[in-house]
């Protein structure tokens, strides 16, 4: 793998990492209040990142276009986020503070990623709280009216707000209703069931972006001086994943192909408690919340092939291996350990359920010790909704569940201001790389997309736009927008000319499945070589024998995903690449060859302390590594343990 | 289990749609209804027909794309259920499925079983929301919200805007989401500033796609996340103070 | 169609606030109907109080007690105002309030079918909420309307009634209700109209915003009381009637 020979430079600003922000807030030039109304801004996505940049943006008087694929911004995928949002309030008084959310999520992302972002968004997390409590989010609260406070794996702090369940819910309801007034106020003009197919470059700048209309399937242009992309993460690589089945990494890979640096593409979070598969049909993983972890207790057979029914193995033939592993943390384990080690008991043939897919999560000593009218307060609708999923009633015999891909931390490479390596691409939220490093801790993602829509980006994006005041944006006449459309649409009729045999889920699930196998939960050198092979096998199948009915010119849900997928099955193949650069064991990446003597991770940061930035070197050859280092001078590198 | 179901196609929004019936074999009970709708569609692939597009996305019941009516029931005969939450355990062999969009004019078919629900969004515009500009919110305790009013509003906040209430209504009336989206923000004292004029331009808007409310309350047993009717008789309370009352001008009460 | 925005709601002024908003809204209209609604329940139950004085039969004077109830009426005020001009005040009064009721159920249902479109569900609804009720609110509130008509046309002006004798309630009401034809008239309105009140009565405090959780449950005993009051003592008057127990 070649790499280069120059280091990135991330616009970190210089002094004391508590002072970086606030002086780069005065560092970067303001544009003038009625001058805003002179650029225009393209925001691709309306999940928390897109919803909350673009209402800022009108906010500020920006002339804003904001697109979804989606038919209402409700429906983004920010929405199913479950547990909550994190912030340094300290309102429970435990001794909470920016600086220790800052190095829990430092620590939490097994030091991978860049710390002046990291203390940033610890930072801006307080700013988050008020807002979306000014806006109407139904937080919960203590008998005293003020907000209560629950804990989250990774932390041993109570820092984390929520509403009931549906924390994402009502923080994207918020976010959008931030938007609609931005709609009515005519700052912001809003294009649903639009999606975005390029990026358009002009003189290494991007200058708008080319947009199929999802139902009359019309392709046109768009330019602005700056495109923000807010798209989210690509977990349905897997196919099988919690994320929705439209979530993709399209407008983020094609970023890549024009450009933008794509860094760690291997990290991605497998999260534990989700509901296994049921048959080889299933479509979509559901995620039960991490909180079931604070009551209920996991186990798997001691013998491997044990088949009886969970209420009749005795308590002397479990093993409940989190607790007999990790004594300190028990089952409250961060996600990626306990993801891992419950992976490894199926390896053992210890898995549970009919497809032995699964390990139990118990809840029958805390229904002893508490009653079963209190686990039905703190986790009724988990229960239920479990009951509806699996037909299995979880008061009396044990849930089922196992790891399913959930949150990609990797992402388009960003510097300090967001921005891509491509001068006026921004990238927000999940689809960015930056604050995560190699493990995302729980009610933090929440966290991230509002800061980087309400709180960063709307002060980083001045700073470029100065110099473009009175420059009108290139005109979507221009060659390079006739180009980039023409592209498009030879793309969209080129998916609908294969003719082939097989559709298009078909060759998902199969890239799913080598994904997962390979370059899931676990990852071996031996394994990537094989999964990249076999996805380059998969890819030459699916231009050779793909199918998809319709027509390009109206709502063709099958030519929609034939995009997707066709992206999925190139980032596929960098993902395993950035897997095989990367020999050490960190976070959610877990290399076989780079592990301790009892099976724990072992990182290496002597050579691997930095974020790998890929850069396209076109279709036909390898991508290009680019490294930015990373230091460490606030949070001391150690290694995590949870004994 | 083996199913016969009739389905509603229709390729575009202004062409005549019509009804047609398709075999389902071998449909496994675990399956979710949309994952058996997804095989039917993969036999459709295989044979060369249209498969039958319908809207879908969380696959867990809390983005609201999904919904269609099934047996004359919005979402399923389960109850406080989305379309993607039903399993196909609740249906027997050799049943019968017909399966329609929702149905009102103010949601025209895009195609098949996906219809238009963008007037939501224009009675979101219309004043869903509180209006605080990024950045100007002061801190988050310093406004104390009564526990039962923060549940309250949460109750109303949980609509997924499927629209299964339209869908439900014999008057089409959009009441029940907009309820829901008036009071969760009428309920918290963040909201009181703008609630009259929040719900004298959210009904209003309304009105100008739905029907009026007779208080069947059949959108209330359609709902998925269970928003009870109670919210529309606040949500009336709080138009007539608004109007007749004219306390949009005068201000809180 | 477009939003509604706030700006154009601030903007009303004076009387515009009202009309211009309020009573072409379906919301305003609904609430209108439930105040109506409400003028009338009220109306019901003391036309059948006052009605149910034909089972006192006569006094000491030989005069039937329902008859003088009548000439009570037709007197109030007694001397101090023009005979029976009370009486046509609360007349044209319960005129109003009967134009104002049908005429937002006329608006309302134009405006229901069309926001129904003429697409209907192939499959029949499983209706879970809706019941005979409420689902018949519109053409059980038209037999209570023809009803009204008849039972003027009956009892007070006299045109149905062969026999009709101006004051004479006691006579009329008998005259009347023994053709069994006209007595299964009036039983059939009467169960239309507990119905309509068995869900009008319900669904008013709903239109009205009144949904207090402390006595929300008595929204429904209070419909099930009126509106079963209401049919027992309508029905009592008829059935005695008819039997032949009051003649």
């Amino acid at each position: 793998m070649e790499s280069s020979i120059y280091a990135l430079d991330a616009k970190i600003p210089d002094g004391p990492i508590q002072d970086q922000w606030d002086q780069h807030k005065f560092a970067t030039p303001l544009v003038n209040p009625a001058n805003k109304r002179k650029y225009d801004i393209i925001v691709i996505g309306t999940g928390l990142a897109g919803a909350s940049a673009a209402a800022s943006f009108g906010e500020l008087g920006y002339n804003v276009k904001v697109f979804t694929y989606s038919d209402s911004p409700r429906r983004a995928h920010s929405i199913a986020a479950q547990g909550g949002i994190n912030a340094a309030k300290n309102y429970p008084n435990d001794g909470d503070s920016i600086f220790r959310l800052f190095y829990d999520t430092v620590k939490g992302g097994d030091y991978r990623s860049r710390e002046s972002n990291v203390y940033r968004l610890a930072q801006v997390a307080n700013e988050i709280i008020d807002q979306t409590t000014a806006q109407g989010i139904p937080y919960a609260r203590e008998y005293g009216g003020l907000l209560d406070n629950r804990s989250f794996g990774g932390a041993q702090v109570s820092r984390t707000f929520y509403a009931r369940g549906q924390t994402g819910q009502q923080l994207l309801l918020g976010a959008y209703q931030a938007l609609a007034r931005q709609i009515d106020a005519g700052t912001v003009d809003y294009y649903n069931r639009s999606e975005m197919l390029e990026v358009v470059i002009k003189d290494d700048h991007a200058v708008g972006v080319i947009i199929r209309n999802l139902v009359s399937g019309e392709i046109t242009s768009h330019s602005a001086h700056v495109v923000v992309l807010a798209t989210g993460g690509y977990s349905n690589v897997f196919f099988l994943s919690t994320n929705a089945m439209a979530c993709n990494g399209s407008a983020i890979w094609r970023a890549y192909r024009k450009g933008a640096f794509f860094a760690n593409p291997a990290f991605t979070q497998i999260h534990p408690t989700c509901i296994p598969a049921a048959d080889e049909h299933q479509s979509k993983l559901t995620l039960m919340s991490e909180s079931l972890r604070n009551d209920g207790r996991i186990w798997v057979p001691i013998t491997p092939g044990d088949n009886r029914p969970a209420n009749d193995i005795p308590d002397e033939e479990r093993d409940y291996y989190l607790e007999r592993m990790y004594p300190a943390f028990g089952n409250l384990v961060p996600r990626d350990v306990a993801s891992r080690a419950a992976m490894r008991m199926l390896d053992e043939d210890r898995g549970v359920g009919p497809l032995r897919n699964g390990v139990y999560l118990d809840f029958k000593s805390a229904i002893g010790r508490l009653g079963q009218a209190k686990i039905e307060e703190r986790y009724g609708n988990l229960f239920e909704m479990y009951e509806r999923i699996t037909d299995e009633n979880p008061y009396e015999v044990p849930m089922r569940i196992y790891p399913a891909p959930h949150y990609t931390m990797g992402g388009l490479w960003v510097d300090y201001n967001l921005m891509t390596t491509i001068p006026g691409l921004y990238a927000i939220g999940e689809a960015n790389f930056s604050d995560h490093g190699a493990n995302r801790l729980g009610a933090s993602a929440l966290m991230q997309g509002l800061a980087d829509g309400y709180f960063v980006l709307p002060y980083t994006i001045g700073g470029y736009l100065v110099d473009y005041l009175n420059v009108p944006p290139v005109s979507t006449d221009d060659p390079v927008f006739v180009e980039a459309r023409a592209a498009v649409e030879e793309q969209t009729n080129a998916f609908l000319a294969i003719n082939g045999t097989q559709s298009v889920d078909h060759f998902h699930r199969q890239l799913g499945n080598v994904m997962i196998e390979h370059c899931g939960l676990a990852r071996s050198r031996e394994g990537l070589e094989t999964a990249i092979d076999e996805i380059r096998e998969i890819r030459t199948n699916f231009w050779k024998d793909l199918r998809v009915i319709g027509t390009s010119d109206s709502l063709n849900q099958s030519l929609e995903r034939a995009g997707r997928v066709a992206d999925f099955l190139e980032l596929a193949e960098l993902m395993c690449i950035d897997a095989m650069d990367r020999e050490e064991s960190c976070g959610g990446h877990f290399r076989l060859e780079h592990q301790t003597e009892d099976g724990e991770a072992k990182r290496d940061d002597v050579n691997y302390a930095y974020s790998a930035a890929w850069e396209s070197m076109g279709s036909k050859n390898a991508p290009l590594l680019h490294k930015e280092f990373l230091e460490f001078e606030y949070v001391a590198l150690s290694q995590r343990s949870y004994k | 289990m083996d199913l016969s179901l009739k389905i509603w196609r229709q390729a575009r929004a202004n062409e005549e749609g019509e009804f047609k019936t398709y075999q389902a074999k071998n449909v496994s009970p675990e399956a979710s209804f949309l994952e058996m709708l997804d095989e039917v569609n993969e036999e459709l692939n295989a044979t060369g027909e249209d498969p039958i597009a319908f809207e879908h996305d969380c696959r867990e019941g809390i983005c609201g794309a999904c919904g269609v009516m099934i047996n004359g029931s919005p979402h399923g005969p389960q109850s406080g259920t989305a379309t993607c939450q039903l399993h196909m355990r609740k249906f027997e062999d050799g049943d019968s499925i017909t399966i329609e969009p929702w149905r009102a004019t103010a949601f025209p078919v895009l195609k098949d079983l996906i219809v238009d629900r963008a007037p939501f969004d224009r009675i979101m515009e219309a004043g869903g929301y509180i209006s605080v500009n990024t950045g100007a919110a002061p801190d988050a305790n310093i406004i104390a919200v009564p526990k039962w009013s923060a549940e309250s509003a949460m109750d109303a906040a949980s609509c997924i805007g499927c629209a299964a209430c339209v869908a439900a209504c014999p008057n089409s009336a959009a009441n029940l989401f907009t309820a829901a989206k008036t009071q969760h923000l009428n309920l918290l004292p963040q909201g009181k500033p703008e609630r009259y004029l929040r719900a004298a331009a959210m009904v209003e808007t309304m009105e100008q796609y739905f029907g009026s409310c007779t208080n069947y309350g059949e959108c209330e047993k359609a709902c998925p996340k269970n928003i009870s009717i109670d919210f529309i008789a606040m949500m009336n309370k709080d138009y007539v103070r608004a109007q007749f009352f004219n306390m949009a001008r005068q201000g809180q009460k | 169609m477009t939003t509604t925005t706030r700006a154009e709601v601030e903007a009303r002024q004076g009387w515009r606030s009202w009309l211009g908003g309020f009573f072409s809204s379906s919301v305003g209209l609904k609430w209108l109907m439930a105040l109506t609604g409400f003028g009338l329940l009220l109306y019901v139950l003391v036309h059948m109080i006052g009605n149910l004085k034909v089972f006192l039969g006569t006094d000491a004077a030989g005069e039937y007690h329902i008859d003088l109830y009548g000439e009570a009426l037709r007197n109030l005020g007694g001397d101090l105002v023009p005979h029976e001009s009370i009486l046509w005040l609360f007349r044209i009064g319960l005129l109003a309030l009967f134009g104002i009721h049908i005429y937002a159920a006329w608006v309302l249902t134009l405006r229901n079918r069309s926001a129904r479109g003429k697409e209907r569900y192939e499959h029949k609804r499983n209706y879970e909420a809706v019941n005979y009720a409420n689902r018949t609110m519109r053409w059980g509130g038209v037999l209570v309307l023809l009803f009204v008509l008849f039972h003027i046309a009956d009892l007070t002006v006299g045109w149905a009634n062969p026999d009709f004798v101006e004051g004479a309630v006691h006579d009329n009401l008998v005259a009347s209700l023994s053709q069994p034809i006209v007595a299964i008239f009036y039983l059939a309105a009467q169960v239309a109209l507990a119905f309509h009140i068995y869900h009008g009565a319900w669904s008013l405090w709903q239109s009205l915003g009144i949904v207090n959780p402390r006595y929300k449950a008595f929204r429904r005993y209070f419909a099930v009381a009126f509106a079963a009051t209401v049919f027992i003592g309508n029905t009592a008057i008829i059935v005695a009637v008819w039997s032949g127990y009051i003649s």
